[in-house]
């Protein structure tokens, strides 16, 4: 597998490369709380969708948490939902603000900058992953810091911030829970909102007590004390820290205003208490005007955590005198956002306000898990986004990705479409990758059998007389049905649909065959 | 009304139920069907999986097969599919038109206006929702996704359904779910199409109906597959198939495998 | 050329500029259409600032997060605030509170008034019982409370480490809906703002929502009516 922009193996511990074996995940010394992803890439590990899905589909255990979480953010957020009169109209303004922010990028990002710097800020602009990492090493290395905290923060994951950190010698600790439950087990993040959905309580329990260091000895699985055992964790933390890192879920333009939404006050202790902020954004985020707030703070928290509100946001602007770091960076990523942009019909991934309503919908994703999307971005948007932010080391157009799988981890049921508030049409354009992919593949293999399928069907299938001739071949497979009329055994390709699916035998008669002899009949 | 009907190249060669029962449902009804006989595929197969290249003469040979009810010379075109519909009204022209082909897809969409699939023709343009059918039978209704979500059926194949006599509908238990079809995503992750396909077999035969029916026979295909594996008993019907029932002419139920059978 | 050069060039190249070259992959992009944004959501609710329903909608919401929720008339703000604080020992309160709203606490309970020349760390903060505030604005659709570091409401930090935050809501404080606070609030963009909805929560095990984290584990609202 390549190795993205030189980055060094994410993991700490040495990487076997992806679910360890075919069968059942059980749990090693090393991973005692079962398999998990040793990246190589943020946004690329492992191994093709379909192959590391029949890996995660085998954990009963990951199956059930999924299925239970799920349910309940499902039907939290469609009560939640359901009592605004105006949601649609909310969804329709926050999608067109979104286009508006790609199509004034430019602008909007000069508008930021200039008023963040007005404002007492310092802001850094990167190109890509390995220039973010080092723009915040350098500032953690600036102030002395040998340990810094965090806010929850997709877009630091994307990068790898907290293993290039440790490279340098510096610890970054995560305060969200589940951030940290992620963190405590080595373990990579299955959600974009809540990273350690595929972790139990009882499961969450174990590893606080294995790897917590002062958890209590009797603590035991209910959520309240689990949680009262993070909080007593991070209190010191918090109070001593001198350097905060965190994302952003919007950026005002016309103002230099940051938002970060959360749940636990983590957020708040690390956006308040530390002498130092440093602020990575990847450049989507931008809003265009201070009052656009009064949408995405109605459609990010109740597509999310299905509440009202969310219990903290918090919203800075530069430096204020007196209140809260008094040092803040902010630091535009671009990391494959620019290649995203340049696509007509995929660049409406960008919109994304990391809800993450699309994954607790998807079918597939419910089933599957995070993990197997491989990549930080999972779920239905991971399936539109990673393969896009990639493509300049491959990504969607090369057949040898493992990224070029994601397109078609979809039945294109549509649901995500239907919850996403900026109405991203992720079906559209997971149809859309997928002829980008075809496209780029054309010629480069001398033998593809679904091309040649596809060819010979578009031959077939483009003139009544050619089908109607194919169809009458196909009756004379009726008697293969036996007497059941059904179809048990197939070879490849569609030995895939005959492993859990009869098939039935083809008619013994086609309806244009019925329908010819109907007409003549009547004359 | 003369309605051309896109039998949908699936019915037409696995599944002619499908079309021959909404012919019976449609003339009983009172109108005029047609079938261009030049008809194969609206090409939703070669969209779906990306191969818009090849979806390009498919299309092509539907939008100019039924071209003429854009002329007036059918009053609308009827299809048995919610995906098929689906691809017709939100596909076609897209293809067409990344293909450079403008006036195609200018045609296409003036076909896609008159297109219908069966419940929207019969609740919205034929305005009628008891089409006089009897179905003596437990039926349980699995609302495609392409149906629901796409073309936005809402309840209309369950007002038609309410109204058959003697019918006995009962809810599907995570109906809205997607039994994990998918076209070619059911060869290509077969592994997660039949994780999905496990969950909505097993809600099907919670119901104890002994006939699932749907707008789509795609979707019926891949859960009565899973259905007739497991000898689970239950049988698959389209909508159309169980309108088109009356006491005169009942439709029967399918012949299914059951655990007994397969002892 | 710097980070910042290259980082809009190829924006501007993904937006079909000429002259500023290519994206990473390659790409020049298509110009997008200038974009209307429609906004025909509530731009305000169906019930004025401080009216009866507006205040009966804010309760019902914080009572569901969790929050205990006093309404007192303004005359019996002090009492309210005295009982509510009696046993938490200490308060911290923010510069430029009302003397007057301590008048009924009691001697029992250290006041210490935060002074910007020099701070309460961290450190003393997290050894202080409660906090207590005023507010700027509050919604009721969504049960927020938003403060903005204005001499009644005081830094950040002191409405933060405590564990107890008692914040002081005025009727005509309270408006429906997002929109109408977000107008209020755009007075003043560049204070720091917090909006609270609820004490401290998590729902990052199965879901299940726990309130009590690291912020304030304990709210009261006073609303005086």
């Amino acid at each position: 597998m390549s190795t993205f922009l030189g980055l060094p193996g994410l993991r700490r511990r040495s990487a076997d490369g992806g679910a360890a074996s075919d069968g059942a995940p059980a749990a090693s010394a090393a991973e005692p709380w079962g398999p998990v992803p040793h990246p190589d890439e943020p946004l690329r590990w492992g191994e093709s969708f379909p192959a590391a899905a029949k890996h995660t589909l085998k954990n009963d255990q990951l199956r059930k948490n999924l299925g239970h979480a799920t349910a309940t953010i499902r039907a939290k957020r469609a009560a939640v939902v359901g009592e605004v009169p105006d949601w649609e109209a909310l969804r329709d303004a926050g999608s067109a603000l979104k286009e508006r922010v790609m199509a004034e990028l430019p602008e909007l990002l000069a508008q930021l900058e200039e008023n963040v710097t007005a404002r007492g800020g310092v802001v850094h602009w990167a190109r890509d992953a390995a220039e973010a990492n080092r723009i915040v090493t350098e500032i953690a290395q600036a102030k002395g810091a040998d340990e810094v905290v965090k806010v929850k923060s997709m877009a630091t994951q994307e990068i790898g911030l907290n293993e290039h950190l440790a490279d340098e010698g510096i610890a970054a600790i995560e305060t969200d829970l589940a951030e940290l439950i992620v963190q405590l087990a080595d373990d990579m993040p299955s959600h974009i909102l809540v990273p350690a959905i595929h972790r139990n309580r009882a499961e969450i329990r174990d590893i606080f007590l294995a790897r917590m260091g002062d958890a209590p000895p009797d603590l035991s699985d209910v959520p309240r004390e689990l949680a009262m055992a993070a909080r007593a964790h991070l209190r010191r933390k918090f109070l001593s820290a001198k350097v905060a890192v965190s994302g952003a879920n919007f950026g005002v333009a016309d103002t230099g205003t940051l938002a970060v939404v959360e749940s636990e006050g983590n957020g708040r202790m690390c956006l308040t208490l530390p002498e130092t902020l440093v602020t990575v954004m990847g450049i989507e985020k931008l809003i265009p005007t201070y009052t656009d707030l009064e949408v995405f703070l109605q459609l990010l928290p109740r597509s999310s955590t299905g509440e009202r509100m969310n219990p903290y946001t918090s919203l800075w602007t530069g430096v204020t005198p007196g209140d809260g770091p008094q040092e803040f960076h902010l630091v535009l990523l671009d990391n494959g956002r620019t290649d995203v942009l340049a696509d007509e019909v995929g660049r409406a991934a960008l919109h994304c306000i990391r809800c993450s309503a699309c994954l607790n919908v998807c079918p597939v994703y419910e089933r599957v898990g995070g993990h197997a999307y491989g990549s930080v971005y999972p779920g239905p948007i991971g399936a539109i986004l990673t393969p896009q932010l990639t493509a300049a080391s491959g990504g969607v157009s090369g057949a040898d990705d493992v990224n070029a799988s994601l397109p078609y981890a979809s039945t294109l049921c549509g649901a995500c479409y239907d919850v996403c508030p900026v109405k991203i049409d992720i079906p559209s354009i997971l149809v859309d990758l997928r002829a980008r992919e075809v496209d780029a593949d054309r010629g480069k293999h001398k033998v593809d059998p679904w091309r040649a399928a596809m060819k010979a069907a578009s031959w077939v299938m483009s003139d009544g007389g050619r089908f109607g001739l194919a169809g009458r071949a196909a009756t004379l497979g009726h008697r293969l049905g036996g007497r059941d009329g059904v179809i048990s055994k197939a070879p490849p390709p569609v030995s895939a649909w005959t492993r859990e699916r009869d098939l039935p035998a083809p008619p013994d008669e086609t309806f244009r065959q019925w329908w010819a002899s109907r007409e003549e009949d009547e004359r | 009304m003369r309605i051309a009907l896109a039998a949908t190249c699936i019915a037409d060669t696995m599944f002619p139920g499908a079309p021959r029962a909404t012919v019976r449902l449609l003339e009983r009804l009172g109108h005029d069907v047609v079938f261009p006989r030049a008809q194969a595929c609206c090409g939703q197969m070669h969209v779906n999986t990306g191969y818009f290249d090849e979806a390009v003469p498919v299309v092509r040979n539907h939008v100019e097969t039924f071209a003429p009810v854009a002329d007036g010379e059918w009053d609308a075109v009827v299809v048995p599919s919610g995906s098929c519909t689906g691809s017709i009204r939100h596909q076609q022209a897209m293809v067409c038109r990344r293909a450079g082909l403008d006036d195609l897809a200018t045609t296409a969409e003036a076909v896609s206006a008159k297109t219908y699939e069966l419940s929207e023709l019969l609740v919205d343009v034929l305005d009628v929702t008891d089409v006089g059918a009897w179905f003596p039978h437990r039926v349980t209704y699995h609302p495609t996704c392409h149906s629901l979500r796409m073309l936005r059926v809402g309840d209309k194949p369950l007002q038609l359904l309410r109204a058959v006599a003697d019918i006995d509908l009962v809810e599907l238990p995570g109906a809205e779910s997607c039994c994990g079809f998918g076209g070619t995503f059911a060869l290509k992750n077969a592994d997660t199409s039949g994780a999905m396909l496990a969950d909505k077999t097993a809600n099907v035969r919670a119901t104890e109906a002994s006939v699932l029916t749907a707008g789509d026979y795609s979707c019926l295909m891949h859960i009565g597959g899973g259905l007739s594996r497991q000898r689970a008993g239950v049988g698959t019907l389209h909508l159309a198939e169980i309108l088109a029932s009356t006491r005169e002419s009942p439709t029967p139920l399918p012949h299914v495998r059951t655990a007994e059978v397969a002892r | 050329m710097s980070a910042r050069e290259d980082v809009l060039n190829q924006v501007r190249a993904a937006l079909g500029g000429s002259g500023v070259g290519t994206t990473a992959a390659g790409r020049v992009g298509t110009a997008p259409a200038a974009v209307a944004v429609p906004r025909a959501y509530r731009a305000a609710g169906e019930h004025g600032p401080g009216s009866a329903q507006v205040l009966t909608q804010l309760v019902d919401r914080l009572v569901d997060y969790k929050a205990h929720v006093r309404q007192v008339p303004a005359d019996d703000l002090p009492t309210a605030i005295g009982e509510i604080l009696a046993d938490a020992g200490s308060v911290v309160v923010p510069p430029g509170l009302d003397d007057a709203w301590l008048g009924a606490t009691g001697d029992a309970v250290v006041v210490h008034r935060d002074d910007p020349g020099a701070p309460l760390s961290a450190l003393d903060l997290d050894a202080i019982g409660a906090v207590l505030t005023a507010a700027r604005v509050s919604c009721s659709e969504t049960g927020t409370i938003v403060l903005d570091g204005e001499p009644d409401q005081g830094r950040r930090a002191i409405s933060l480490v405590p564990d107890v935050h008692v914040c002081v809501v005025l009727a005509d404080q309270v408006v429906e809906t997002i929109p109408e606070a977000v107008r209020v609030l755009a007075a003043h963009p560049e204070r720091p703002q917090t909006w609270i909805s609820g004490p401290s929560a998590t729902s990052d095990i199965e879901l299940d929502r726990v309130e009590g984290v690291h912020g304030p584990r304990t709210l009261h609202v006073v609303l005086v009516t």
